[in-house]
């Protein structure tokens, strides 16, 4: 029995404006914290069945017993019931999320009910307040609310602010979660979910200590990290390009989605590069509460306006690669000023930049196959490269005036089961893929993953690893790989260490380090426990209806060649046929 | 000799928090709750950050000058030390301070104050701090 983790879970109703706290140490003795104890705490709160936009869906955030210990374990992990694909919903942001939760008291925070006009949560340690935010709906940008929010609530520097923007009012199914400005819970719809229950925003904070049971061996952990987080090479690279520094790693492989995935390589990579974006545009570093990487880079973005000369506005976009894939090569758009104002757009709005970008990629090949007439555009005629066509349509998909808004609006999936084009409509279990036309491993990563993201268990790891040895990807060995990542993958965002410190954060360091915390597991529990999450997870899934046999591969992800040349989708079946089987035991 | 804090340049600062996180540490416990140092934004991330360090003021120091029971006690000639003893926790020093670089530590009630032992330079990853001398030289006296 430990003392020393972060038990208390508050639970928050919309509905009766009423909070209680209740202890479940229980929960977090056996799942560690983070994705393990909320894939519990969805598994108890939502209802089976739940419209994921209707009262019986939750919203539940949950830190880790390492928050506040120990450098880069501090993402905050949030579970719902996704709107975009109607089943598991997982998303993790960091900023000051998790040491705002974990230092007002907290292990997890459950929400549920609908409240009956617009409210703000402002939870200040044991005083929870539900606030008015009817002035707030509406606004045109998340950033505005996380201005007004600041100035009117104590705590600065020791809380977190996650609002959503318009499109999660209006519920668009892949709005996100913004926090500290620059942070997301970017993918599945978490801000829709928000919207659907009136909540405009959580405000968190609080300065409470965190007391640890071997105070020696914590020091002695501490030092670990710390050095080896500023001193390995393996982070560098999050730390000097950060994660754009991709751009044109997969655009030598040839593995970067372009024009809709017509194309695997984009001869403007050059220009939306992590290293031009660094030399020409950088203008900002900044980092999460206690980690030492600094892996947010903010570009510096200048435009004159029209109607009145030396007028200059400048704004600091944050730039990814994921967003440079989604609103850069996948449109065609190599201007980095177009591609940074649309990332601009994207923040302003509250979209997940991801799945708006691959909507945009379909919506033009639609335009371009006239499966869509220029009525249901508006006018609008989309073209590769036309930056200034996508911010328009943005804005409409957040304003949804039609049907044919109203279906971008829920995703590429959805708009092609109306509109057709399905061939070309790329989602993986009702998600959108981020960025990396790797090879079979990286789809069946997708396609099997708990949340279809790439996150969950690096496919494109395993395929970029194998360039030049494609007989080595057989089924069985993609399958392996991707379950034993996934496995321990549930591990780190159990601890709610960011992914980034995977290879610090080995399952010997994770060990010594539960140990400050008297959690005692060993090397070989922890990967029991890791694969056991996994498949609560999948238990939840199969619970809202998920099938394997459902998945859908569309004909593009074959036709355009990988690095590992035509992708087989025997080899994709049969990898997802065998993941089944060892999920299923 | 008498050294203090000193933010040497808050445009590389990221807002990391290591130096708050390691100030608290000092005592053994995770979390802010017990820090001498203090970061927040400057108004939103987009414009950088504050970080807010006792200056280590020339006696008599607003803080010192306030405390109705002589906790707070001159080093020499700059800046205080706590007489935890003596400390009633009313709290005055920190309105007192100016800048408000006097923290609260809210299990013991009492303030939190500066030592100027550098560790939060030390784990700054960014040489936003340092540990200066306090130039005593063409002072007003």
């Amino acid at each position: 029995m430990s003392q020393f983790l972060p038990s208390s879970v508050l639970y928050v109703d919309l509905s009766k404006h009423l909070y209680r706290v209740r202890n479940r140490q229980e929960l977090f003795e056996k799942y560690i914290g983070g994705t393990g104890v909320a894939t519990q705490l969805l598994l108890e709160e939502c209802e089976k069945g739940a419209d994921p936009l209707g009262p019986g869906n939750v919203i539940v955030f949950a830190v880790g017993p390492l928050t506040n210990l120990y450098p880069m374990a501090s993402k905050t992990v949030a579970m719902f019931k996704s709107p975009h694909t109607g089943n598991l919903g997982e998303s993790h942001a960091g900023g000051r999320s998790a040491i705002a939760i974990r230092s007002a008291g907290y292990g997890a925070i459950v929400i549920k009910g609908v409240s009956e006009s617009p409210v703000y949560l402002a939870i200040h340690e044991d005083r929870v307040f539900f606030r008015d935010a009817t002035a707030y709906w509406g606004m045109n940008s998340a950033q505005t609310v996380g201005r007004v929010i600041r100035e009117n609530e104590p705590g600065s520097g020791n809380r977190t602010i996650m609002r959503i923007g318009k499109a999660g009012e209006n519920l668009v199914t892949y709005a996100n979660l913004v926090t500290e400005t620059y942070r997301h819970f970017g993918r599945l719809g978490l801000g829709a979910v928000f919207g659907s229950k009136r909540l405009k925003a959580v405000l968190v904070s609080g300065r409470k200590t965190t007391p640890v049971a071997d105070r020696k061996l914590f020091k002695e952990v501490y030092e670990t990290l710390y050095n080896q987080q500023t001193k390995s090479s393996a982070l560098q690279k999050y730390h000097d390009l950060g994660t754009a520094s991709n751009i044109l790693v997969l655009n030598e492989l040839k593995g970067l989605p372009t024009r809709n995935l017509k194309q695997a390589w984009f001869e403007g990579a050059e220009e939306i590069s992590g290293e031009n974006l660094a030399e020409k545009y950088l203008g900002r570093r900044v980092a999460c509460a206690h980690c030492p990487v600094a892996c947010i880079h903010l570009a510096t973005l200048r435009e004159p306006y029209e109607d009145e000369p030396y007028f200059y506005k400048t704004t600091m976009v944050p730039y990814d690669y994921e967003l440079l894939y989604a609103l850069g090569c996948m449109l065609g758009v190599s201007s980095v000023t177009g591609v940074l104002k649309l990332i601009d757009e994207v923040e302003n709005w509250g979209l997940d930049a991801i799945s708006t970008g691959v909507v945009l990629a379909w919506a033009t090949e639609a335009v371009q196959k006239e499966l869509v007439t220029k009525e249901e555009t508006l006018g609008l005629e989309p073209k590769w490269g036309d930056y200034k066509t996508y911010l328009r349509m943005i804005e409409l998909i957040v304003e949804q005036p039609n049907q044919f808004y109203k279906h971008l609006a829920r995703g590429v999936e959805k708009a092609a089961e109306k509109y057709g084009g399905m061939e070309f409509a790329l989602a993986m279990g009702g998600n959108e893929p981020a960025g990396y036309h790797t090879g079979p491993a990286g789809y069946a990563g997708f396609y099997t993953g708990a949340r279809h993201s790439h996150l969950d268990s690096a496919g494109y790891g395993i395929d970029q690893k194998a360039v030049g040895k494609t007989q080595e990807l057989t089924a069985q060995n993609i399958a392996n790989g991707l379950i034993k990542e996934e496995a321990w993958r549930q591990v780190l965002s159990s601890l709610v260490v960011c992914f980034f410190a995977r290879g610090v954060y080995t399952p010997e360091i994770v060990a010594k380090a539960l140990k400050t915390v008297d959690l005692n597991f060993t090397e070989n529990q922890l990967m029991e426990t890791g694969l056991k999450i996994l498949k609560e997870k999948y238990r939840f899934k199969f619970r809202e209806g998920f099938e394997f046999k459902n998945l859908r591969i569309p004909q593009r992800i074959l036709e355009t060649e990988s690095p590992h040349k035509n992708i087989q989708k025997e080899i994709i079946e049969q990898a997802i046929e065998l993941y089944a089987q060892k999920i299923k035991t | 000799m008498v050294r203090r804090l000193s933010v040497v340049d808050l445009n590389r600062c990221t807002g990391c928090q290591l130096c708050s996180i390691n100030c608290a540490r000092r005592f053994g416990v995770g979390g802010l709750g017990k820090s001498t140092i203090h970061v927040k934004s400057a108004g939103g991330v987009e414009r950088g950050f504050v970080v807010v360090v006792c200056r280590a003021c020339k006696e008599p120091a607003p803080c010192a000058r306030v405390c109705p029971v002589d906790a707070l006690k001159s080093r020499k000639g700059y800046g205080v030390t706590l007489d935890k003893d003596k400390c009633i926790g009313c709290g005055e020093c920190v309105e007192a301070c100016p800048i408000g670089a006097v923290f609260w530590d809210e299990e013991n009630n009492k303030p939190a104050i500066c030592v100027y032992c550098g560790i939060c330079a030390k784990y700054c990853p960014y040489d936003v701090l340092e540990l200066e001398e306090v130039k005593t030289g063409g002072e007003v006296n």
